[in-house]
């Protein structure tokens, strides 16, 4: 099974599009979904095991010969992220039964999160930089229809300028992959990371670097470029913010650190500080935010921005435990802001209104609700036996060891307003007199926490079974660390 | 106000199969020449949209009664199936075949895979230009 390693991009590919035969009939919609999802997901755990066993796995389409074809390639940091955004989806999916409403569910929303999943799965396995802005483009097109539908007034607005913005980056994403084209003159990642080594430090290498930075930068919003994230992100409905929020960041951190570790390695001073720079000041852009707004959307949607500056602050590092630490924490951070944003969307159902300020007491009427969220939100600000901690513990004891010793005082103390964004929610929403509860049946509210519960408790298992993920984790930390571990895999027997 | 289209209706109907054929060349010769299965179905597609022009849209639908949704969606699935038959004979993805076949009329004719994934493409964007301009021309 030589093609194992496409299974996570083709079958979500091949379910949206049978389900593109029959749009009106909701059940068969929603039988096929659940299938393909958990199909890909057991494509995805053996591919996990089969990077596990056998090393990074690569595969160029076509039988060329590898610059010259397509190379898709599986890494363990690859693998680990296709796993976590299908289980991200099925939950998001499983959540959206009950959440989403028949007009959507007949308006191509499944097939929308499946070619969405196809875009992720996509750029995340890729091994062609072009091929990258192709699964890019796949993502982006299905989420414009994704937060555009269902045509409300705001989301029509909110719409725009998300597809403003991102057809900007896309544009820039081209003339980037141009000037790199002519630069070493070929496509194939494994490649260009060859070709560049030999090149040597070169200013014009640099200035592609920082393009680069500039283009995942608007996708993944760090710092200057974030300005259109909690317009857009607060417009879609609850479960297509989740899917959002947990995944379509993460694919900007992935391409960056990937550029960054595989392309870039030569002008390490100048590239790598300036990104250590923007994700400090990305930290605190987020910090700000997340304690400034009295909206449960703006404040979940923050911490994305705090933690895309965490994890860059961990690749920037560019030492073993930063680098671990990052691939800890980017997991970590894709499966808790999924739990987080399920999680507010069933207190948004609850109270009517997303304003803190409108809402008290929900602790008596629905307790199971107010100590999971305590859970998700422990386990963001990365309390010990908790997802969050290992992660950011490592990200820190890098710092250290690279010195950069204010920046990790910043990581630290970044956790305290974390914690404390999220906690002035469990105040607020939970503590005090009941006001603002409307009541939704019994069983909608089950059927909504259901899913949630779950993702809870996928999270929680994550931060105690971190030991058992040292092996996996350190497998792919090795592969960002060392690029020639990447390019022998891509090149295998050729060169 | 009713205007009465005669000579186009007329042309139309002539010049519509001249496109059509057109369109079925480009996408035969895409191999060896210019075109392919996307300027092939944009000219198909061309080809609907004057009859659109000509006629309008309710005529247009009884004579071609086609969900072009559908019309995307296999032509989706056959690109996915002939770049997937690769997986059965276990080597990797996409990976193309041809052979030359005798075929009753043409003779000594050379079938390759990718003719198969470009019928994919064809009807794809016929599917998907159709459906843009029927949403928005149409106004129900």
């Amino acid at each position: 099974m030589i093609n194992l390693l496409l299974f996570p991009v083709l079958i979500p590919f091949l379910f949206a599009t049978i389900l593109l035969f029959f749009p009106k009939k909701v059940k068969a919609q929603r039988i096929m979904v659940t299938i393909g999802l958990l199909l890909s997901l057991i494509s995805a755990i053996m591919l996990l095991i089969k990077v596990k066993t056998d090393g990074v796995q690569a595969i160029t389409l076509g039988s060329w010969a590898p610059p010259f074809g397509i190379t898709m390639t599986s890494d363990m940091i690859s693998a680990l992220l296709v796993t976590s955004s299908i289980i991200i989806s099925l939950f998001v999916v499983w959540y959206s039964f009950t959440s989403i409403g028949e007009d959507r569910e007949k308006a191509f929303y499944y097939p929308a999160i499946l070619f969405m999943l196809t875009g992720v799965n996509g750029a995340f396995t890729t091994g062609d930089i072009f091929n990258m802005f192709v699964f890019f483009e796949v993502l982006l097109m299905s989420s414009y229809v994704l937060i555009v539908l269902g045509g409300e007034k705001v989301q029509l607005r909110e719409s725009i300028k998300y597809i403003l913005v991102n057809i900007v980056s896309s544009s820039l994403f081209v003339i980037t992959v141009g000037y790199l084209y002519s630069v070493v003159g070929t496509l194939n990642m494994a490649d260009i990371s060859v070709k560049l080594a030999t090149i040597g430090q070169s200013g014009i290498v640099t200035v592609i670097a920082v393009l680069f930075l500039v283009v995942f930068g608007i996708k993944g919003a760090i710092f200057p470029l974030f300005f259109w994230l909690p317009g857009s992100y607060a417009a879609p409905p609850l479960p297509v913010l989740t899917l959002f929020g947990a995944l379509l960041t993460k694919v900007g951190v992935y391409a960056i650190m990937r550029t960054y570790t595989l392309f870039f390695t030569t002008d390490v001073g100048f590239t790598h500080e300036l990104l250590m720079i923007l994700s400090i000041i990305t930290i605190v852009a987020g910090c700000i935010g997340a304690l400034a707004y009295f909206d449960l959307k703006q404040i979940i949607i923050y911490n994305i921005v705090i933690a895309v500056g965490v994890i860059l602050f961990g690749a920037s590092t560019m030492n073993e435990n930063g680098m671990l630490g990052s691939v800890f924490y980017l997991i970590h951070d894709i499966l808790i802001k999924g739990a987080l944003f399920l999680l507010i969307g069933i207190i948004i159902k609850i109270t009517g209104t997303s304003d803190l300020r409108k809402m008290g007491g929900l602790m008596k009427r629905y307790p199971v609700l107010a100590w999971s969220y305590l859970i998700a939100a422990f386990g963001l600000a990365g309390i010990p036996p908790l997802s969050g901690f290992v992660g950011k513990l490592l990200i820190v004891q890098g710092g250290f060891e690279g010195e950069y010793l204010w920046q990790s005082i910043f990581i630290l103390a970044s956790s305290l307003i974390v914690l404390l964004s999220a906690i002035r929610i469990f105040i607020y929403a939970f503590w005090g007199e009941e006001k603002g509860v409307k009541d939704i049946s019994i069983k909608t509210y089950r059927h909504l926490l259901a899913p949630t519960i779950c993702l809870v408790i996928v999270t929680v298992l994550y931060g105690i079974g971190s030991e058992y993920l040292v092996p996996f984790m350190t497998d792919a930390a090795t592969v960002l660390l060392d690029p020639s571990v990447y390019t022998d895999a891509v090149f295998g027997g050729v060169k | 106000m009713k205007t009465n289209d005669l000579i186009i209706q007329t042309t139309t109907k002539v010049v519509f199969y001249i496109i059509f054929l057109f369109s079925i060349h480009i996408f035969f010769a895409g191999h060896y020449t210019p075109g392919g299965g996307f300027v092939g179905g944009l000219l198909m597609s061309s080809a609907i949209v004057l009859l659109l022009l000509a006629f309008d849209l309710k005529t247009v639908q009884a004579m071609l009664p086609v969900n072009y949704t559908v019309v995307t969606a296999i032509g989706l699935l056959i690109a996915l199936a002939t770049a997937s038959g690769s997986i059965f004979f276990n080597v990797p993805f996409f990976t193309h075949a041809f052979d030359y076949y005798n075929l009753p009329l043409l003779g000594k004719t050379s079938i390759h895979t990718a003719m198969f994934f470009d019928t994919g493409v064809y009807l794809v964007v016929v599917g998907v230009t159709m459906t843009i301009i029927q949403m928005i021309g149409g106004d129900e």
